[in-house]
């Protein structure tokens, strides 16, 4: 295992895309929470969540993650790679396992810049926007339990959507294809949620959705009023990244390269 | 080599057609399985989830909890005209024959919220607000039956007094708000089929507002007071909340051939379904001998989108496209990434060195493939979304088969310009995901952030993103005569349909190109 990750470590290093994807995952993910919190404003009837709001870029971020993700696995095949890695390294599904874990740690390094940005952004332009204690919104501040929860939770989605990604990559192997699927579970489901007006259907889908479970994280007021409560939900992320990586790696297995 | 060879030879002749070179990019485009499956699979998975929408859009409402729950929505009155209408008022009149002068005074007019069920129920009341478009005033009405002809002078909560006709017919008079230091006076006349509104701030002075013309206006018309209070929409939802309102007359006169001179209370057009059902006794009260306290809820006005009642096709077709978008885009990015994987790109360029001429011929091949996919999808997709949401008991406003087939040609066109939007990055990137991602992102994501985000915050996205295209799909009329929730959640986009499409070809044109100039500067 030590020298997969060696191996899988040198890789991703010396691509000069890894931290060309990292860097916008930040700006991306911080530039869109910004805007987004500069176009909002306060409203005297009805609740903003306002560290929920702060962190809005996520939506963003997980896209550019998930390209970090997908490239790990399929530049291995675009280029014939997986056949020398393979060759250096026959248990395939530690070769998988190693790339899984480098991968964690790039998301998570990506992630706290990310969410950092963010917070402070947050900070910054909320009181402007009327979000003041006088309102009854604090300054954004880590100290808050729910804060930090949707602060480190958001860390985590990305972690978890970027598995989820690989794992989907290393099922199909195409870099197009594996992104257009990855996007296609990530986005479909809050869409699908928000027009379908049953009430038992579209708590389900909240419920089962990748994005719409995993970001339950964020939520920091009415815990009740959610389809899914913050950890559960990230528990059902979880478990689409799992089933894909498993997926993933019986066919990593089971395939010729 | 033998094509390379052809291929030079006929354009030192004059025949190098753009037809062959159409052809040649076709028989790769076609030849490649996995992508004729997929314009299939595009064209499929927009009707399905057109379908799997539409079935868990259902009309369910529980008034009053959820014994009181129905599952088919309430009878929708058509006016004078054949249009849908709401028609739904308190309504303290008696009949008058013949031709008569009604006049009454209007000196308070207020309002406030409430939750739906019948008013009385302990239930959370909210602070008091008078929506925009409460009317109290006097009608002369054919009869009290819903959808029926009808001329009125009223006050309203922010658009001064106004004489409305036929739900559909508006006029102004004087503004300002009504209250005890400034009433309004108001009067209808009628002389025969014609129907004449004034308004006065004394009593004395009168101006007229307009007139309204009738047909075979019978002889016995109901004449009287009412009062009706449309939802209220907090600011940044895409749903309305009940409201009530109640006005206080005085100086209430007829001049005319009145059968019994006595008033009767009647909820027009009561259901419990949205507007609370008002408890006839208690909501008129007669204090003199001609002065009233009215309270009433509900609207007289055209029927638009918006309200709790009405389905959206539009909404189901929406995301019905979004997964065939994605695939349409990941089909359009392959069809010229793979070249640059395989190699391909410098065979194809050997045999056609213009190349300017190769990605025009590309792009027509996918963007016409895309249309024909997103054609059969969204034709199948209005069909059957129609379908479905009738038979949950959805209300669907009227839509027109110019309309229908706008919204079905206009996404085919979105879904190929798409595709082209795709083809382009792909050229410009030559890497599959970046250009996968893009699309994806400048696509979809804003309308997430539309959905998600409090409603109208982020309408700017819908005006400057390629996803304003999607502004083609919209089908729902809108009133100036409602203040409805126009949001993009409710099926109102900020743009016209064709100007949204624009938005999207803009981008797409950039895009173009950049992607041209690209490939004719790089090398392969």
């Amino acid at each position: 295992m030590r020298e997969a990750l060696h191996a899988e470590w040198t890789k991703l290093r010396t691509l000069a895309s890894t931290s060309w994807l990292l860097l916008s995952t930040a700006i991306l993910t911080v530039g869109m929470s910004a805007a987004v919190v500069a176009a909002s404003s306060y409203q005297p009837f009805g609740y903003q969540d306002t560290p929920k709001l702060s962190l809005t870029g996520i939506d963003i971020g997980q896209a550019v993650v998930s390209i970090l993700a997908v490239l790990m696995m399929s530049n291995e095949y675009s280029t014939g790679m997986i056949r020398t890695t393979l060759t250096a390294a026959p248990r395939r599904l530690v070769v998988l396992a190693a790339k899984a874990t480098l991968l964690t740690g790039a998301a998570v390094a990506g992630g706290i810049v990310a969410v950092s940005g963010c917070l402070v952004a947050g900070r910054l332009i909320l009181p402007s926007k009327g979000f003041t204690v006088a309102h009854g919104y604090p300054l954004l501040s880590l100290a808050h339990g729910a804060t930090l929860r949707a602060a480190g939770g958001s860390v985590l989605y990305l972690v978890l959507v970027s598995l989820f990604s690989l794992g989907v990559t290393t099922a199909i192997r195409d870099s197009a294809t594996a992104i257009g699927v990855v996007l296609g579970f990530l986005y479909l489901f809050p869409l699908l949620a928000q027009v379908v007006t049953d009430p038992a259907w579209h708590r389900h889908l909240e419920q089962i959705g990748p994005m719409t479970a995993g970001l339950a994280i964020q939520a920091t007021t009415d815990l009740r009023s959610l389809p899914i409560s913050p950890w559960a939900g990230l528990g059902v992320l979880a478990l689409w990244a799992g089933a894909a990586l498993a997926t993933g790696g019986i066919l990593l297995r089971l395939r010729d390269a | 080599m033998t094509t390379g060879i052809i291929a030079h030879r006929s354009e030192a002749v004059g025949h190098d057609g753009f037809a062959q070179l159409l052809w040649a990019e076709w028989t790769k485009f076609r030849t490649v399985r996995g992508s004729v499956i997929a314009l299939g699979a595009a064209a499929l998975v927009i009707a399905l989830l057109s379908f799997v929408s539409a079935s868990g859009d259902r009309f369910s409402f529980c008034p009053t909890g959820r014994s009181s729950c129905t599952s088919r929505h309430p009878a929708v009155p058509t006016g004078p005209g054949g249009e849908p209408v709401t028609d739904s008022f308190m309504f303290v009149h008696q009949p008058l024959v013949g031709n008569g002068v009604v006049t009454a005074r209007v000196t308070s007019l207020s309002g406030r919220p409430v939750g739906g069920g019948p008013i009385g129920a302990p239930r959370a009341t909210m602070q008091p607000v008078l929506v925009p478009w409460a009317k109290a005033g006097i009608m002369v009405e054919r009869d009290t039956s819903q959808g029926a002809a009808y001329a009125a002078v009223m006050v309203t909560g922010t658009h001064g007094v106004r004489m409305q006709y036929d739900y559909t017919h508006d006029a102004p008079g004087l503004p300002g708000a009504v209250a005890m230091s400034s009433p309004r006076w108001l009067r209808l006349t009628r002389i025969g089929d014609i129907i004449t509104g004034y308004d006065s701030t004394d009593g004395s002075h009168w101006s007229k507002i307009g007139t309204a013309r009738f047909r075979d206006l019978p002889s016995a018309v109901q004449i009287g007071l009412f009062v009706t209070s449309p939802a209220y929409i907090p600011s940044g939802s895409n749903i309305g909340n009940p409201s009530v309102a109640t006005a206080s007359f005085d100086e209430v006169s007829v001049r005319g051939d009145l059968l019994t001179n006595s008033w009767t209370g009647d909820a027009i057009g009561a259901s419990a379904t949205f507007y609370p059902l008002l408890s006839t006794a208690s909501s008129w009260h007669r204090l003199a001998r001609n002065a009233f306290t009215i309270t009433g809820s509900g609207d007289i006005a055209p029927r638009v989108g918006g309200s709790v009642f009405n389905g959206d096709m539009g909404g189901s077709i929406l995301i019905g496209a979004i997964p065939g978008l994605i695939v349409l885009i990941v089909v359009a990015t392959l069809f010229v990434t793979s070249e640059y994987r395989r190699g391909l790109i410098r065979i194809t360029l050997t045999a056609s060195p213009r190349r300017g001429r190769v990605f025009a011929a590309k792009a027509l091949v996918v963007g016409s493939a895309a249309f024909a996919a997103g054609l059969v999808g969204t034709a199948l997709a209005v069909v059957i979304v129609h379908h479905v949401l009738i038979a949950n008991g959805n209300y669907l406003l009227p839509v027109s088969r110019l309309t229908e087939a706008r919204v079905i040609v206009g996404t085919a066109l979105l879904l190929a310009v798409a595709a082209v939007l795709a083809l382009a990055l792909g050229t410009a990137f030559r890497r599959g995901a970046a250009a996968v991602v893009t699309a994806i992102v400048l696509l979809v994501l804003p309308l997430i952030l539309v959905y998600t985000l409090p409603a109208g915050e982020s309408n700017w996205l819908m005006r400057l993103t390629p996803t304003a295209a999607f502004a083609v799909q919209g089908t729902q009329p809108s009133s100036p005569l409602v203040a409805s929730a126009y949001t993009v959640k409710n099926g109102y986009y900020p743009l016209a349909p064709w100007a949204g499409l624009a938005v999207l070809c803009g981008y797409a044109a950039i895009a173009l190109a950049s992607a041209t100039w690209l490939l004719r500067r790089r090398d392969v």
